[in-house]
C-alpha cells in the first residue's frame, strides 16, 4: 500500500503540477484581460459550453468512436495480414515494403478531401482514411516483430517438428505482440485525429463536424471544449490499449522487474 | 542395443569444403557419449545433420535401426543457450513439445508435471523463464529436450554458459537424473574434465574437416564416486585425451 502511494507521487505527481501550471497560466492569461475573450475563453466558458452542449458532443463522440473503432479494426487486419504475407514470402516484402513506405509520404490532409470525393459524406470514407493511417505502423511494427526472433529458435523448434504454421503461432506471434502493442498505442489517438480530420471535409455527424460548425459560428468556447473531448478520448484509448496489453503479455511485468 | 547410429556422414554446406567428413559414431541405449573437441570443428553442424536440420551428401542417421536422414521431429537437441521462450511460463516452455505433436494443452501440463520433482525444479510451473536462474533454465531446457524424446538427445555444450560452482553443481544433478531415466545421450563438449566426468564414452574430434579421431571408454562405473574427479584413474584419462588432441 505504502509502495504503491510512493510509486503515485513519485510517477503521477510531476506530471500533475506541470498541467496544474498550465492551467493557472490560462486563468491567469483569461482573467488579466492581456488577451482578448474571443481569442482564448477562459476556463469558466469552456465549461459552460460543456454544460450546455454536452448531449449534443456525447451524440457526435459516438459517431467518431464507432468510425474510429472500425477503422483500427480493420486496420489492424489488414495491417496483420500483410505483414503475414510479406514475412512468408520475401519477393512480396521486397515488392510491397517500398510501395508502402511512398504511400506513408503522401500527407492525409491530401488524401482525405479526394477520398470524401470518392465516397461520399457517409462513413466509408472516415473508416478508409483511419485504415489507411492505422495500416502502416501496424504492418512495419509486426514485420519487425516477426523477423526479430533468433535464428537457433525456430530451428529449434523445427527440430521439435513443428510446422510453419506452428512456428508462427507458438514463437513468431507472441514475440511480436510487444511491437504490435506500442505501434497500437500510437495507432489509437492517430486514428481518433484521422476520424476528426476527415469528418472536417464533409458529413453531418462526428466530432468534426461539429466543430467546424462551431468554428464557422465563431463559439470558440465549444472549440476549445470539443478539442478536450477528443484529447480525452484520444488518453482513454491509449490507456485501454496499455491495460489490453498488460492483459495479454502477463510476463512484461516480471521481465521489467528483473531488468531495473 | 544401438540407440542412435551415425554412419559415413560427410557434411559441405556449399559442396566445396567438407565440415564433416566420414564420420562413423553408435550410442547404445542409456549410454552418454560425449563429442570432444576444439570449438569451430564442426559438432554443431554433426549435431544439426543428426537432428534433421541439414542433410548430408552422403550417409545416413539411424534411429533404433530406422533411417531418419533429414527428417526433423524425430530427435530433439539442446543448446548452451537455454531458448526458453520468456513468453511462456515453465509448465508451458517444457509441454511445449508435446503440443507440437498435437497433444491438448491441458493433457500436456499434466504429463509434464510429474517429472518436475524428479528434474529438481519443483515449484517453478507457474514461473516465467526471467525469474529462474541459469541452472534452473538450463534444467527446464533439459526437460523440454525429455519430454520430446524420451529415447535420444543431443545436448549442445547445456553447461557451458554456467559459472563453475553452478556448472558442477549441474553435473552432479545431471548424473543423479540420468540414474533415474534412461536417457540415451549424445553430449557435445570442448571441456575435458566434463567429458571424462560424464561419459560412458568419448570420441574425439578432428578439426577441418570434422572426422572421428579415436574412441576413448571411461570404464569407472556409475554412478561415480564423489572424487572421481580428483584420482588418478581420472588423470590418466585426461592425460591420454589431452596428448591425443594434440
Amino acid at each position: 500500500m505504502k509502495e504503491k502511494l510512493r510509486s503515485i507521487t513519485s510517477k503521477a505527481l510531476p506530471p500533475f503540477i506541470a498541467l496544474a501550471l498550465v492551467f493557472i497560466l490560462w486563468m491567469y492569461a483569461c482573467g488579466s484581460g492581456s488577451v482578448p475573450k474571443f481569442m482564448l475563453p477562459s476556463p469558466r466558458d469552456v465549461a459552460q459550453a460543456f454544460a450546455e452542449d454536452w448531449q449534443l458532443m456525447l451524440m457526435h463522440s459516438r459517431v467518431t468512436l464507432t468510425e474510429t473503432f472500425i477503422g483500427l479494426a480493420l486496420g489492424i487486419i489488414i495491417g496483420f495480414l500483410s505483414a503475414v504475407v510479406m514475412d512468408r514470402f520475401r519477393i512480396v516484402k521486397k515488392m510491397l515494403y517500398p510501395l508502402i513506405i511512398i504511400s506513408q509520404t503522401i500527407p492525409t490532409v491530401a488524401i482525405a478531401p479526394l477520398l470524401v470525393l470518392w465516397l461520399g459524406y457517409q462513413m466509408l470514407p472516415k473508416i478508409v482514411l483511419i485504415i489507411l493511417i492505422v495500416f502502416f505502423p501496424i504492418s512495419i511494427s509486426l514485420l519487425e516483430g516477426f523477423s526479430s526472433v533468433d535464428a537457433d529458435t525456430v530451428n529449434l523448434m523445427r527440430s521439435m517438428g513443428a510446422g510453419r504454421v506452428q512456428i508462427f503461432r507458438y514463437v513468431k506471434i507472441p514475440s511480436a505482440l510487444g511491437h504490435f502493442f506500442s505501434s497500437l498505442k500510437i495507432s489509437v489517438s492517430y486514428a481518433v485525429v484521422g476520424a476528426v480530420l476527415s469528418e472536417w471535409l464533409g458529413g453531418t455527424e462526428g466530432l468534426g463536424c461539429y466543430m467546424t460548425r462551431v468554428r464557422k459560428s465563431f463559439d470558440y468556447d465549444k472549440m476549445f471544449a470539443v478539442i478536450i473531448v477528443i484529447s480525452v478520448i484520444s488518453l482513454l484509448l491509449i490507456w485501454l490499449t496499455g491495460f489490453l496489453q498488460k492483459k495479454c503479455m502477463p510476463w512484461e511485468k516480471i521481465n521489467k522487474m528483473r531488468s531495473t | 542395443m544401438t540407440a542412435l547410429e551415425v554412419k559415413g556422414v560427410t557434411f559441405s554446406y556449399d559442396n566445396s569444403v567438407n565440415v564433416l567428413e566420414n564420420i562413423n559414431l553408435t550410442l547404445r541405449e542409456g549410454e552418454l557419449v560425449s563429442l570432444l573437441g576444439v570449438s569451430g570443428g564442426g559438432k554443431t553442424t554433426l549435431f544439426n545433420v543428426i537432428a534433421g536440420l541439414n542433410r548430408p551428401q552422403s550417409g545416413k542417421v539411424l534411429l533404433n535401426g530406422q533411417d531418419v536422414t533429414g527428417q526433423t521431429g524425430k530427435i530433439s537437441y539442446m543448446l548452451q543457450k537455454d531458448m526458453l521462450l520468456p513468453f511462456r511460463t515453465i509448465e508451458d516452455n517444457v509441454a511445449l513439445p508435446l503440443i507440437i505433436k498435437g497433444v491438448k494443452k491441458k493433457e500436456a501440463r499434466k504429463t509434464v508435471e510429474k517429472y518436475f520433482e524428479r528434474f529438481g525444479i519443483e515449484g517453478t510451473q507457474k514461473k516465467y523463464p526471467a525469474e529462474l536462474s541459469g541452472g534452473m533454465r538450463q534444467r527446464a531446457a533439459l526437460l523440454r529436450t525429455y519430454m520430446f524424446s524420451g529415447e535420444v538427445a543431443l545436448l549442445d555444450e547445456p553447461f557451458s554458459a554456467l559459472d563453475t560452482l553452478t556448472k558442477s553443481d549441474m553435473h552432479r544433478w545431471y548424473l543423479d537424473v540420468m540414474e533415474n531415466i534412461k536417457l540415451s545421450t549424445l553430449f557435445i563438449t570442448h571441456d575435458v574434465d566434463e567429458a571424462i566426468l560424464l561419459s560412458d564414452r568419448i570420441y574425439l574430434l578432428g578439426n577441418k574437416p570434422g572426422t572421428v579421431i579415436d574412441e576413448i571408454v571411461i570404464s569407472e562405473p556409475k554412478p561415480r564416486r564423489a572424487d572421481f574427479n580428483l584420482t588418478e584413474e581420472f588423470l590418466q584419462y585426461k592425460r591420454q585425451i589431452i596428448a591425443k588432441i594434440q
